[in-house]
C-alpha cells in the first residue's frame, strides 16, 4: 500500500486537531485535540520510519508516547484545580487576565 | 542486525544535569519525608546546594569540547557549557527570590478560601514542591540547548515546560488568577509542542535521521523531497517562536507573567529565554545553515513585526508585570535579529545578549515582589507614583534595570543591544537593524516613563510601601543591580571569554 496515503490522514487529523483547539471551548476538548495532534505527529514518523527504512521514527513514536502521558498528568491536574475552584471548565470562563 | 550494544556514555560531561536531577528526585523524597519544621530549610539548602555543584561541574570541564558525551544526543561545547551556566547562575539568583515562601500558596491542591486552605494556614503546614519543580525546571533547561538530535530537543523541551506549567498557578494571593495563567500557559504549550513535534516528523522524513548534523547534511544536498523540509522548518520553528514569545505566537506572555507568582516570572522569564534561545540558535546555526535564504524572509518578518509590537504595545499597559512582560516580547525580537545574522558575532552577541538580559529581568521582578500594601503586591503602576521619595535607594535600583531594558550606556543593554545590532549589520539583514533601533527608542520611551513616575511625581498615601526584603532576596537583587552595571563597564573580560570558547560543534 502506498505510504503517502498514511501521510495524508496524518495531516489530516493534525489539522481537525489544531482546528478543534481554536474553536473548542471546553477546557479538556481542547486538550484531546491536543493529544489527537501529537498523536498525528507520532504516525507521521512512524509512516516515515518505514519510508527511510530505519528505526528512529518509531524510537521517536515512544517517546511521544511518554512525554504524552506526563502532559496528561500535569494538565488534568491544572483543570481539575480550575474546575474545583471555578465549577466550569470553560476556557472562555477564566478571564480574569485581560489586556 | 548486530546483537544489542550497551551505550557509551562519558558521566563527567553530562554529569551537571544528572547532579540537578539527583537532587530534584532528593527533593521529592524530602517533601515526603521531613517533618514540616526543618523541610523548609532543608529543601532551601538541598535547591541551592544542588544548583552550585552543577555550577562547580560546569566549571570543570569548561574546555572539554566532545559530541559524544551520550552517544551522540548532546554536544559539549564552549557555546552549550556558557548557556548552562547562565541558566543554572539564573536558577540561583531565582531560587533566592522562590525562598521567600509569602508568595506561595500553603496547599496547592485546596479550594481558594476553602477550610482547607484555612486549616492549612493556621497550622502553618506549607508544602514545598516549588522546589523540585524548579530544579527539573532546571534540568530540563540545561539539557534544551545542547541537545543534538529532535528526540532530545523534545524531551528537554517537555521537561522544562511542564514543571513550569504547574509553578505558575502555585500564587497565594489572586489564586484564581494564578491558575488561570497555569491553564493558558499548559494549553497554548501543549499546542506548540504539538507544532514542534509535528515539524520534527517532517524533518526527520525529509532527511531520514534525527540527528542535526545529518539534518544538515541532508539540507545541504539536493536529494531529497524540498516540501518536507519547508513544511518541517517551517512547524518546528513555530514550536520554538512560541516558546521564546515572538509575536504572532506571544498570546500566552503577558497572561502568564501577570498571573503567576513574581517569583516565579522571574525564574521563567530569565532562564527560559536563554534555554529556548540557546536550542534555537543550535537548530538554526547547526541543522538549517545551509536552508538560510528559505527562513531567512520567514525570520525577518517575524523579528520585525515582533519588535514593533512589542514596543508599541508596552506604551499601553498600567500594570508593571504585562509592560515587563510586552518589553520581553520586544527583546525576544531583537534575539532574534542575533539568529539571523548566522556568524561567530551572532552568536557571541546573542550569548552576551541573554546573560546581560536574563540578569536584569529576574531582578526587576524581584523589585516588583518588595512593593506591597497589606493585600499583597501592587502591579499597578499608578500606585508606583512617588516611589523614588518613599524609598530611594530600591526605585535607583528598580531604574538602572529599566535603563538596562532600555539599552542606555553604561549599562549590560547597551552592549548588548550595539553588539547583537552590528553581527545582524555585518551579515547584511539591515532592514531589522533600521526596525530594531527605531524599536528601541519606542520602548526607551515606556521605560523612562516609568522612571519619571517613580522620581518626579508625588506620591499619593494609600498604603503602598516597599517591605524590608529577607536577605536572600537582597542578594539576588543587588547581585544583578552590580551585574548590569558592571557588564555595562567593563564588557570585556566576559566579551572576550564569549568570543573564545562560544562555538557549537556539528
Amino acid at each position: 500500500m502506498n505510504a503517502a496515503n498514511y501521510l495524508y490522514v496524518s495531516a489530516l487529523l493534525f489539522t481537525i486537531g489544531a482546528i478543534g483547539v481554536v474553536v473548542r471551548r471546553n477546557a479538556i476538548v481542547v486538550f484531546m485535540c491536543v493529544e489527537l495532534m501529537l498523536n498525528a505527529a507520532n504516525l507521521a514518523f512512524v509512516t516515515f520510519a518505514r519510508i527511510n527504512g530505519n528505526l528512529d521514527g518509531q524510537v521517536m513514536a515512544f517517546f511521544t508516547m511518554v512525554v504524552a502521558a506526563c502532559e496528561v498528568v500535569v494538565g488534568l491536574a491544572i483543570i481539575v484545580t480550575i474546575y474545583r475552584s471555578r465549577r466550569s471548565a470553560s476556557v472562555d470562563d477564566a478571564s480574569l487576565l485581560k489586556r | 542486525m548486530s546483537g544489542f550494544v550497551s551505550p557509551v556514555l562519558i558521566y563527567s560531561l553530562i554529569a551537571p544535569i544528572l547532579i540537578v536531577l539527583g537532587g530534584a528526585v532528593l527533593g521529592v523524597l524530602v517533601e515526603a519525608f521531613a517533618s514540616r519544621k526543618i523541610r523548609p530549610v532543608l529543601q532551601l539548602s538541598l535547591t541551592i546546594g544542588t544548583l552550585v555543584l552543577a555550577l562547580a561541574q560546569l566549571w570543570r570541564i569548561r574546555h572539554e569540547t566532545s559530541g559524544g558525551a551520550a552517544m551522540g544526543s548532546v554536544a559539549i561545547d564552549g557555546a552549550g557549557l556558557l548557556m548552562q551556566a547562565g541558566i543554572v547562575f539564573m536558577a540561583i539568583l531565582g531560587v533566592f527570590l522562590i525562598a521567600d515562601q509569602e508568595n506561595f500558596t500553603v496547599l496547592a491542591a485546596a479550594v481558594p478560601g476553602s477550610p482547607e486552605e484555612a486549616h492549612s494556614i493556621k497550622s502553618g503546614e506549607h508544602l514545598t514542591e516549588i522546589y523540585p519543580l524548579t530544579l527539573f525546571a532546571v534540568a530540563g533547561m540545561m539539557l534544551f540547548p545542547i541537545s543534538t538530535d529532535l528526540i532530545t530537543l523534545f524531551v528537554a523541551l517537555e521537561m522544562l515546560s511542564l514543571p513550569l506549567y504547574l509553578m505558575a498557578g502555585l500564587s497565594r494571593r489572586r489564586r484564581l488568577m494564578s491558575q488561570e495563567a497555569a491553564l493558558k500557559y499548559f494549553l497554548l504549550g501543549a499546542f506548540s509542542s504539538a507544532f514542534f513535534l509535528f515539524g520534527a516528523a517532517y524533518l526527520y522524513g525529509f532527511s531520514g535521521t534525527v540527528s542535526l548534523s545529518g539534518i544538515g547534511a541532508a539540507v545541504s544536498g539536493s536529494n531529497g523531497n524540498s516540501v518536507f523540509m519547508l513544511i518541517g522548518i517551517g512547524f518546528l520553528s513555530v514550536g520554538l517562536l512560541f516558546k521564546v514569545g515572538a509575536v504572532p505566537f506571544h498570546a500566552w506572555t503577558p497572561d502568564v507573567y501577570q498571573g503567576a507568582p513574581t517569583p516565579v516570572t522571574a525564574f521563567m522569564a530569565a532562564a527560559t529565554k536563554v534555554a529556548a534561545f540557546g536550542a534555537l540558535l543550535r537548530i538554526f546555526y547547526v541543522g538549517f545553515a545551509n536552508a538560510y535564504w528559505d527562513w531567512r524572509p520567514f525570520i525577518t518578518v517575524i523579528a520585525i513585526i515582533t519588535m514593533l509590537f512589542g514596543s508599541f504595545v508596552a506604551i499601553a499597559q498600567r500594570d508593571i508585570k504585562r509592560m515587563l512582560a510586552y518589553s520581553s516580547i520586544a527583546h525576544a525580537g531583537f534575539l532574534l535579529s542575533g539568529v539571523l545574522a548566522m556568524n561567530k558575532a551572532g552568536l557571541d552577541a546573542s550569548i552576551f545578549y541573554l546573560i546581560a538580559y536574563g540578569v536584569a529581568t529576574l531582578g526587576a521582578f524581584g523589585v516588583v515582589t518588595l512593593v506591597r500594601d497589606s493585600a499583597g503586591e501592587i502591579t499597578d503602576l499608578n500606585r508606583w507614583a512617588g516611589l523614588g521619595k518613599r524609598s530611594p535607594f530600591v526605585a535607583t535600583v528598580f531604574a538602572t534595570f529599566l535603563l538596562g531594558f532600555a539599552g542606555i550606556p553604561l549599562t549590560s543593554g547597551f552592549i548588548g543591544k550595539f553588539s547583537i545590532f552590528s553581527a545582524a549589520y555585518e551579515s547584511g539583514n539591515k532592514a531589522v537593524v533600521i526596525v530594531g533601533v527605531l524599536s528601541s527608542a519606542i520602548a526607551a520611551y515606556f521605560y523612562i516613563r516609568v522612571i519619571v513616575l517613580m522620581f518626579f511625581t508625588d506620591p499619593v498615601e494609600d498604603g503602598t510601601s516597599v517591605i524590608i526584603p529577607s536577605v536572600l532576596t537582597r542578594i539576588s537583587i543587588v547581585s544583578a543591580f552590580v551585574l548590569t552595571i558592571f557588564l555595562g563597564v567593563f564588557p570585556t573580560p566576559l566579551l572576550n571569554f564569549i568570543s573564545s570558547t562560544a562555538i557549537f560543534i556539528r
